[in-house]
Formats: C-alpha cells, structure tokens, sequence
C-alpha cells in the first residue's frame, strides 16, 4: 500500500461518491467518468496493463459517452431551479450504492478461499492474454462477439421505423 | 561521428542527469524527456500554423499573414501574446467549473499519446509493452472533453457542435482501430519500438515498410481517413463547421483558453500523424537503405511535418461534407473495408513468402474496393438528402 495507492483511491471514491450524491445529471456522469479513470490507474498500479488501457478505452472513452448521451437525449440534463449541489435523493443514492458494493465485497471475500496460493506475483503480458483468448478461451470469446453483434443488429431494428412515404 | 549525431539527445540528456546523484537519476530523465516533448510539440504548432496560413493563403490566391515580420513569419509570437492578453470570457449560465477544466483535459490528453512515440532511435520516453493501446486509450479521452466544452458553455451551437464531434470521432474510432490492428497482427507486438524495428530492414535499397505491402496501403489510406475524421480537420470539420454552428464546441471560449483548444488540435494531429508514421511509414528509419547515416529523428520528424502538410493540402481541397454522408462513408464504406483488410493481413501471414501473397491479397482488396465503390457511387446517398426526422 505505497502513497499513489491512497492518491488513487481517494480519487476514485471521490469520483464514486460525486456521482450518487449530486444534482447535475450530466455532473454524475462526469464524475463517474472520474471514478473509471482511477480503477484504471489503480490496475495500473497493479501491474496489469491491459485491464488498464482497456479500462480506459471502453468506460471512459465508450460508456461514459453513451451516459451522457443516453442523459441528453432523456432530458434530465436540465439545470434544477432551487440551489444547492446536492440532489435531494442524496440519501437513497448512498444506500443503494452501499447495497451494491456490499454484496460485491460478500462475493469477492467469499470466493478468496477457492484462489489459487501463488507465492510470487505472476507477471501476465499482454502476449499472454492474447494467446489465452485465442487459445483455450476462444469459444466464450466468440459467443460474447456473436451475442454484442445480435444486440448491436437488435438496436438498429429496434430504433429505425422505415416510414412507407419516406422519401 | 554519425553514431553520435544520431543519439545526440539521448547522449545530452545523460550528461544532464550525471550531474545529479544515482537515486535521482531515473526521475531526471523523464522530467527532462517530458520537459522536451511539452516544449518541442508547441513550438512546432507555432510552425505548422504559419505554414497553413500560408500554404492555404497561397492555394486560395491571396497572400496570407505578410505584416508582422518578414514575410509575416513572426504572426505566431502576435497571436500568442494576443490571445493571452485577451478577456477571458465565461458566460453567465455556463457551468463555470466543467467550462475551465474542458480545454485542459483536451491539452493533456493530446500531449499523452507522445509518452509511448519513439522518436528516433532509442527515443521514446516510456517503451511500453502495451504502448498502442496506452496511445488509443489517451486518445478515446478527448471526446469526453469536447463534450463536456460543448455542454458547459450553455449554447444551442455549442452542444450541436460538440454532439457532431462526438458522435464522428466515435464512429472514425472504429476503423482507426481495426486499421492499426493489422499491423499488431503482422509484427505480433503491440508495443510501437518493436513495430519500428519490424520495418527497419532492407531488401536491396528498399524498405519493409508496411505501406509497401497490399494490406499495409490499404491500411495507411484508411487510417489517414480515419485521423482525418478523429481530428475534426477538414473535410471532415463538421464540428466546426463555420458556416452552419459558429465554431461548434468552442463558440463560448475566448482568449488564452481558446487557444489552448487550437493547440489541442494542433497537438493531437502531430501524434497522431506520428502513430500513423510508426505504424506504416517505417518510423524512424531511413527510406533508402544508403540513406541510414542522416539522424533517425530527422527522419521521423520529416515524415511528421510531411503527414501536416498533407492535412493543409486536403483543407485547401476539399469542401466539407455533410453529417449523413459522413456517417454512411464511415459505416458502409471504411470499416467494411478495413474488416476485410485484417483478413487479407491474416492471410498475408499465412501464405508465407513467395509472390502469391502479394497477387492475391492486391487482387482481394482490389476487388473489394471497386465493388463497394461502385455500390456506393450507385445508391443515393451522395445524392440528395433524405429525411427521416425533420420534415
């Protein structure tokens, strides 16, 4: 646990937190973006590239875009009227969040047990992730590739009605 | 002596740091490569900017900047102190603390990429293993800074602007990648040293550049499409289309925080011509095999500012395109074709050597381009615009 460690942490729980307890939609979705990037610096941090950049690429570059859009073209990106930062569900926001975190710490610290005891950290390039997806994990690769196409091709149907008079 | 010239960088910046203690040592090297980087990239925006005002002044027939200095070429130094002695100003509804951290998160993303360029010869400030995807992941992190400068300035042109620039650097995202992972594929490696070591060798005179293979030139033009489109110059500046939404996600900044939005792009275009440099172009090495004496970085700097000149001409070309034939271009045009391109790169590896590889890979995406060009050219969106939504 070096001093980047707490840096990084408080970071992405400050970020974490700003995301469940503001007002601004689109402030949340910011600050969630700021809580990815932080995850990624702490897997960084871990030794583990390739989670990282990847990390990156997909939350910040990829999902938080599609928040925000998902929230403009909902709408709820309008300034509240009254004052204040803080969004008055603040309460519930934290609960639920406390829920989720919960039962993921449960399931983590419940599956410690069954991980293999390694004695030295094992240094995983990213050579070696690309041989074990090609390799003995193509298949789940495949079928995860095959099921995002289907819903990418599901969105697209889903969304565009062809008008007979189109013109 | 040329040995010397060569590393003379890399020989300055250990005499540097041999003034300091061994424990220092590390760090010093990297605050200097940093230091170099964040002043060298400017002081080559000041550079590039002159010669497009120039250069597109002499395309358009008219002068350019001729006034400060001879032959306007201190223009860069006024607009610099210009823009800093400008009012910074920030309009009343704008979200104050997202509107001043938006032109800062664009600067510092574009300058990340540089980390992982090698720059010449054992010039690359961090030689990472994953360098290509550190340099993507950095470069997917801009988008979210257009659009938070979009949103926060509180104009209608302003998130028009920045949903343009968003919704087409998503889409040139794709192809962009599948582009550079051709080149993975074939040098095995994602980490930019070894990809330009991989074609520093010479058969006869000639290079193994990976332009000079089927899949490569194929490669090279949609990735050049690409980074055309990921760095919003024209034809593909709809974001900032001046005609249409003023100046799209930077309408409502002014002054020195403007001007780091220029320089963003500007920085952005120079890394990302450097990538493309290292991944087709050969990097640092020399084109012709009698050429190996002159410095590596000449070489890698000459191919970067020949890639910018390249940007001033298209923008002195092209005239702009329009949203839908934009969107279709990058979805029904580029990245099928780039698709089809890794599987020629795939059979390229496993054909093995010998003149067929080269026969039928050229005739595959030959045949592939002429098709979905004239698929295209038939069908009718380039002609006039249909709507779906606004009538």
């Amino acid at each position: 646990m070096s001093f980047v460690f707490y840096i990084l942490a408080a970071i992405t729980l400050a970020g974490g937190l700003a995301a469940v307890l503001l007002k601004n939609m689109v402030h949340c979705a910011l600050a969630v973006s700021i809580a990815f990037a932080g995850l990624a610096f702490l897997f960084l941090g871990l030794d583990a590239q390739f989670a990282g950049f990847a990390q990156i690429l997909v939350y910040v570059g990829a999902v938080a875009i599609l928040v925000v859009f998902a929230i403009l073209l909902t709408r709820s990106s309008d300034t509240p009227k009254d004052g204040g930062v803080f969004s008055r569900t603040w309460l519930a926001g934290l609960v639920v969040a406390a829920a989720v975190f919960a039962v993921i710490g449960w399931a983590v610290l419940s599956s410690v047990g069954g991980l293999p005891h390694e004695a030295a950290v094992p240094t995983v390039t990213v050579l070696q992730i690309g041989q074990a997806l090609m390799g003995p994990y193509v298949l789940p690769l495949e079928i995860v590739a095959l099921l995002l196409t289907v819903a990418t091709i599901g969105a697209v149907i889903v969304a565009i009605h062809e008008k007979e008079d189109a013109k | 002596m040329v040995e010397k010239l060569d590393q003379i960088f890399v020989l300055l910046s250990h005499w540097l740091v041999g003034f300091l203690p061994a424990g220092l040592q590390q760090a010093a090297g990297i605050v200097i490569g940093v230091v170099v980087i964040v002043c060298l990239y400017p002081a080559l925006f000041a550079l590039a900017v002159l010669m497009e005002r120039k250069g597109l002044g002499r395309m358009q027939n008219r002068y350019g900047p001729n006034r400060v200095g001879p032959y306007g070429i201190l223009q860069p130094i006024a607009d610099g102190i210009k823009s800093l002695t400008k009012e910074d100003i920030v309009p009343l509804s704008a979200d104050s603390a997202v509107h001043f951290l938006a032109p800062i998160v664009v600067v510092v993303a574009s300058f990340m990429g540089f980390a992982v360029l090698p720059m010449g010869r054992n010039m690359v400030l961090v030689d990472m293993d994953a360098g290509l995807l550190f340099y993507f992941a950095m470069g997917a992190s801009t988008e979210l800074a257009v659009f938070m400068a979009g949103w926060s300035s509180r104009n209608k042109y302003s998130l028009l602007g920045a949903m343009r620039a968003v919704a087409q650097m998503i889409s040139y995202e794709v192809p962009l990648l599948l582009s550079s992972v051709a080149v993975v594929m074939i040098t095995g490696s994602l980490s930019l040293t070894k990809i330009v070591s991989a074609q520093n060798a010479y058969t006869g005179i000639f290079p193994h550049w990976y332009i000079f293979t089927p899949w490569g030139f194929a490669g090279f033009l949609m990735y050049a499409i690409s980074t055309t489109a990921e760095t919003n110059r024209s034809p593909f500046d709809l974001p900032e289309g001046e005609s249409e939404i003023v100046a799209g996600y930077h309408t409502e900044y002014s002054g020195f925080k403007f001007a780091l939005f220029f320089l963003g792009e500007y920085v952005a275009m120079f890394s990302i011509s450097g990538l493309g440099t290292t991944l087709f172009l050969g990097g640092w090495s020399a084109p012709f095999s009698f050429l190996t004496w002159i410095p590596s970085w000449i070489w890698f700097f000459s191919k970067l500012m020949l890639s910018i000149c390249v940007f001033i001409w298209l923008r002195g070309t092209l005239p702009r395109l329009r949203q839908d034939q934009l969107m279709n271009f990058a979805w029904k045009f580029v990245l099928p074709l780039s698709l089809i391109n890794l599987l020629v790169a795939a059979l390229w590896r496993f054909l093995g050597e010998g003149w067929q590889r080269w026969v039928f890979c050229s005739a595959i995406l030959l045949i592939a381009y002429v098709f979905m060009g004239l698929q295209e050219a038939r069908s009718d969106h380039f002609g006039p615009r249909s709507y779906r939504y606004a009538e």
